[in-house]
C-alpha cells in the first residue's frame, strides 16, 4: 500500500473502479448467455431471435442429423481462422441487435458465403470433386454480387435451413 | 515541484485516469446490460392481457389494447396508396376506372358497374365505400352486400338469435349453436333491403372475423366460405394447393369438410382471405353464394352458372346487357380462385405471406396486419424467397402486369366490337335466333374478360393462367362477329 496520501486514495478508487467494470462486465456477459456462443450449440445462435427461422428451417432441413451452425458458417481449415471469422461475425451481429439498424430481410456477406462453400466442398469432395474441378461453381449469378446464393446453396438452398415454406 | 515529490504525484494522475476510465466503461457496460434486459423481454412477453376478449367483442380496438402492433398496422389499411395497376392514389380522391377505361361503361351497359365504379382502396374504408356508392345509393341492394363489407360474426349471429336460432351469444364459434345462429342470421341478412341490414354492422372486417378470441388462432367466420370451401371439397377438382382437403376426400368423409377443423395454419393464411376476395353471387334472387360446386377455374364456374337455376325457376345471370339484350355475369373478384391456379399457390405460399409479411419490432417479430400490395414492400415480401435485388423483381412483376394489361386491353376491344356489331344487328331488325349465338358468345366471352379485370392483381396471381383467361375471351369475342356475319 502507498503511504503518500493522495497516491493511496487514487489506488483505491482506480481499485473500486476496475473492480466495478470487472463485476458489471462478468454480470453482463452471463445476463447476455455469452458462454454460448462459445459453444457449439445452435441454440446459442437463436439466442437473439432474429434467426428463429433459420433455426427452425435447419431442424426440419436434411442436414440438421449431420451438421450444426459452425460446421457450415465458419472456417475449418485452422483453428486461428475459425475464431478469427466467429469473433467477426459476433461483433458484426452483437452490433446490428443492439442498435437495431440492419436491412431485413438479412442476408450473408460475400465473405461468409465463401466460408459455406468451402464447407459444402469439405464433406461432399468425394462425390462432387468431378464437378467442381473445373471451376464450374462459386461463380456469382449476379455480376454484380448482389445476389448472394452463389455455388451450391443456389440449387440446393433447402439442404441447410429446410422448406423456405 | 521537488524531486521526492515527483513520482507520488504522477502515479496519483494515472491512477485517477485509470479509474475515470474505468468507470466510464462501468457506464457503458450496465448500458449494454440494460439493452440485453430490454431485448429479453421484448421476446419474452409478446402479448399485453389487458381487457378480456370473448365472442361478443367486435370493436377492433379492444382488441388493440392487447395486440398494439397488429392493431397499428390494422389503422393503417387506411392510407392511400397506388401501384401501377391498383390502388385509390396518394391524392386520397377515388379513381373513376369508368374514366381510365372507357370501354366498361359499353360492356357494363345496363349495370350498376357502368354508374360508379372506382379504383380498390384499402380494408379501411370498405364500409364506408359500400354505404356511399352510387350502385348503392341509386340501385335497390340487398344485405347480401355485407357479407364481405363488415364485421358481421357477432351480427348475424346475434340477427339469428333474434330470428329463432338456438343458444346465445357466448356460446363458442364453433359449437353447433353458435353456427346454426350464424347461418340463420346470415340468410335473413341476404333478404333484407341494404339501408336496413347495414344498421346492424358499425366496423370494416375486424379482428374477431379471422381470429379465435380465446387464443388469437385463425379462424373463418364468412358463411358463404364455410358452405363454398364445403362443396368444392365435395367436387372432385384436383386441389394440391390445399392438401387438408385432399386428406379430407381419402377420409371416410362422415362429417362434412370444416376449415376451422381440417385446415392447417398455412391453408387457414390464404383462406380467411378467400372469405372475401372470391367470385360470389350477392343478388337479391338468391342467397348469397360461392359457385365452387365444379371446381375454381373460370368455365368450371361458369358451367356452374349455366346449370344454376334461382330459386324461382328462372336460369341463372347478373343482368342483361342494356344494348345486346344478352344475358350476361359480373365477375366479382376472383384472387383466391386466379391465386389457387398460380405457381405461388402451388410452392405452399400463402396469401398473408406476400401480402402480410413478418415484421421485426425488436425481438418481436409480427405479421404485418397493414394487408397492402407486396409491390409496396418488396424486402420482407418477394426478398424472403427469392434472392434478387428489389429493381429485378420490380421488373419481373412488371413484365407480367404489362403482358396481360396488353391481352386485356385487346380482349376488351373484341369484346366492345362484337357489342357494337350486335347493337347494329338488333337495329337492322335481325330476329332472337339469329342474335342468340351471338349473344350466348358474348356472355363467354365477357365472364373471362372480366374475371381478369376484376381480379385484383393484373394477372400476376397466375400469369398463365389470366393469358389462357384472356384469350378465350378476344376467341369468343371473334367468334361471336362471325355468327353473326354467317347468320345473315
Amino acid at each position: 500500500m502507498p503511504t503518500h496520501p493522495p497516491l493511496r486514495r487514487a489506488a483505491i478508487a482506480a481499485s473500486i473502479a476496475i473492480g466495478s467494470f470487472a463485476g458489471a462486465g462478468t454480470y453482463t456477459f452471463i445476463n447476455a448467455e455469452g458462454l454460448s456462443y462459445l459453444s457449439d450449440d445452435p441454440a446459442g445462435c437463436v439466442n437473439c431471435h432474429i434467426m428463429r427461422e433459420q433455426y427452425d428451417g435447419w431442424r426440419h432441413g436434411s442436414h440438421h442429423a449431420v451438421a450444426t451452425c459452425n460446421d457450415c458458417h465458419l472456417p475449418h481449415d485452422t483453428h486461428l481462422h475459425m475464431l478469427l471469422v466467429k469473433a467477426s461475425n459476433g461483433y458484426h451481429h452483437s452490433y446490428a441487435f443492439t442498435f437495431q439498424d440492419f436491412p431485413e430481410p438479412i442476408r450473408i456477406q460475400p465473405g461468409n458465403s465463401q466460408v459455406l462453400e468451402a464447407n459444402c466442398r469439405r464433406c461432399h469432395e468425394i462425390a462432387i470433386g468431378e464437378i467442381t474441378a473445373h471451376g464450374t461453381l462459386g461463380v456469382p449469378s449476379d455480376p454484380v454480387q448482389q445476389t448472394d446464393l452463389f455455388g451450391c446453396v443456389r440449387c440446393h438452398q433447402s439442404s441447410g435451413h429446410g422448406p423456405t415454406r | 515541484m521537488t524531486p521526492n515529490e515527483s513520482p507520488p504525484r504522477r502515479q496519483t494522475m494515472r491512477l485517477v485516469i485509470v479509474a475515470v476510465i474505468a468507470a466510464g466503461a462501468t457506464v457503458l457496460v450496465l448500458l449494454l446490460n440494460r439493452n440485453v434486459m430490454t431485448r429479453k423481454a421484448e421476446a419474452l412477453q409478446t402479448s399485453f392481457k389487458v381487457v378480456e376478449l370473448d365472442e361478443k367483442t367486435v370493436d377492433p380496438a379492444q382488441w388493440g389494447k392487447n395486440f398494439p402492433r397488429q392493431y397499428d398496422g390494422y389503422l393503417r389499411t387506411a392510407d392511400k396508396y397506388s401501384t401501377k395497376y391498383g390502388g385509390a392514389g396518394s391524392d386520397g380522391m377515388p379513381k373513376s376506372r369508368l374514366e381510365e377505361d372507357p370501354r366498361l361503361v359499353a360492356i357494363f351497359d345496363g349495370y350498376a358497374f357502368a354508374i360508379d365504379f372506382n379504383q380498390r382502396q384499402g380494408h379501411a374504408h370498405m364500409l364506408g365505400d359500400q354505404r356511399t356508392t352510387r350502385r348503392v345509393t341509386e340501385r335497390p341492394q340487398t344485405g347480401a352486400c355485407l357479407h364481405c363489407h363488415a364485421s358481421n360474426t357477432v351480427a348475424y349471429r346475434d340477427l339469428g338469435l333474434h330470428n329463432g336460432a338456438p343458444g346465445s351469444l357466448t356460446d363458442a364459434f364453433a359449437s353447433d349453436t353458435a353456427q346454426a345462429q350464424l347461418m340463420a342470421g346470415f340468410e335473413v341478412s341476404c333478404m333484407m333491403p341494404y339501408d336496413e341490414a347495414t344498421k346492424l354492422v358499425d366496423h370494416p372486417v375486424a379482428c374477431i372475423d379471422c381470429h379465435d378470441p380465446q387464443n388469437m388462432s385463425l379462424r373463418v367466420t364468412k358463411p358463404g366460405f364455410l358452405r363454398g370451401i364445403q362443396a368444392l371439397a365435395k367436387s372432385g377438382e384436383p386441389l394440391p394447393h390445399l392438401p387438408s382437403i385432399e386428406h379430407w376426400r381419402r377420409s371416410d368423409r362422415s362429417k362434412p369438410y370444416d376449415a376451422n377443423r381440417d385446415a392447417s395454419r398455412q391453408e387457414l393464411r390464404s383462406m380467411v382471405c378467400g372469405q372475401c376476395h372470391v367470385e360470389y353471387y350477392c343478388g337479391a334472387k338468391a342467397t348469397l353464394f360461392f359457385p365452387w360446386d365444379k371446381g375454381l377455374k373460370v368455365e368450371q364456374i361458369e358451367q356452374y352458372y349455366d346449370e344454376y337455376k334461382f330459386p324461382n325457376g328462372t336460369p341463372f345471370t347478373d343482368w342483361t346487357h342494356a344494348r345486346t339484350g344478352a344475358p350476361v355475369l359480373k365477375a366479382q373478384h376472383p384472387e383466391f380462385e386466379l391465386w389457387s391456379q398460380g405457381i405461388h399457390a402451388r410452392s405452399g405460399v400463402s396469401c398473408a405471406d406476400c401480402h402480410m409479411p413478418y415484421r421485426r419490432e425488436g425481438a418481436i417479430k409480427i405479421s404485418d396486419h397493414h394487408v397492402r400490395s407486396p409491390l409496396l414492400d418488396v424486402a420482407r415480401s418477394c426478398q424472403t424467397c427469392h434472392r434478387f435485388p428489389e429493381a429485378e423483381l420490380h421488373a419481373r412483376v412488371a413484365t407480367i402486369q404489362d403482358r396481360t394489361k396488353a391481352l386485356m386491353d385487346r380482349a376488351e376491344d373484341a369484346l366492345v366490337q362484337l357489342i357494337g356489331d350486335l347493337e347494329s344487328a338488333k337495329k337492322n331488325g335481325a330476329g332472337a335466333a339469329a342474335l342468340q349465338p351471338a349473344q350466348a358468345l358474348q356472355k363467354k366471352a365477357q365472364w373471362r374478360v372480366d374475371f381478369v379485370n376484376a381480379e385484383n392483381s393484373m394477372g400476376f396471381h397466375a400469369p398463365q393462367e389470366a393469358a389462357r383467361i384472356l384469350g378465350e375471351a378476344i376467341d369468343y369475342a371473334r367468334q361471336g362477329q362471325l355468327a353473326l356475319r354467317n347468320g345473315k
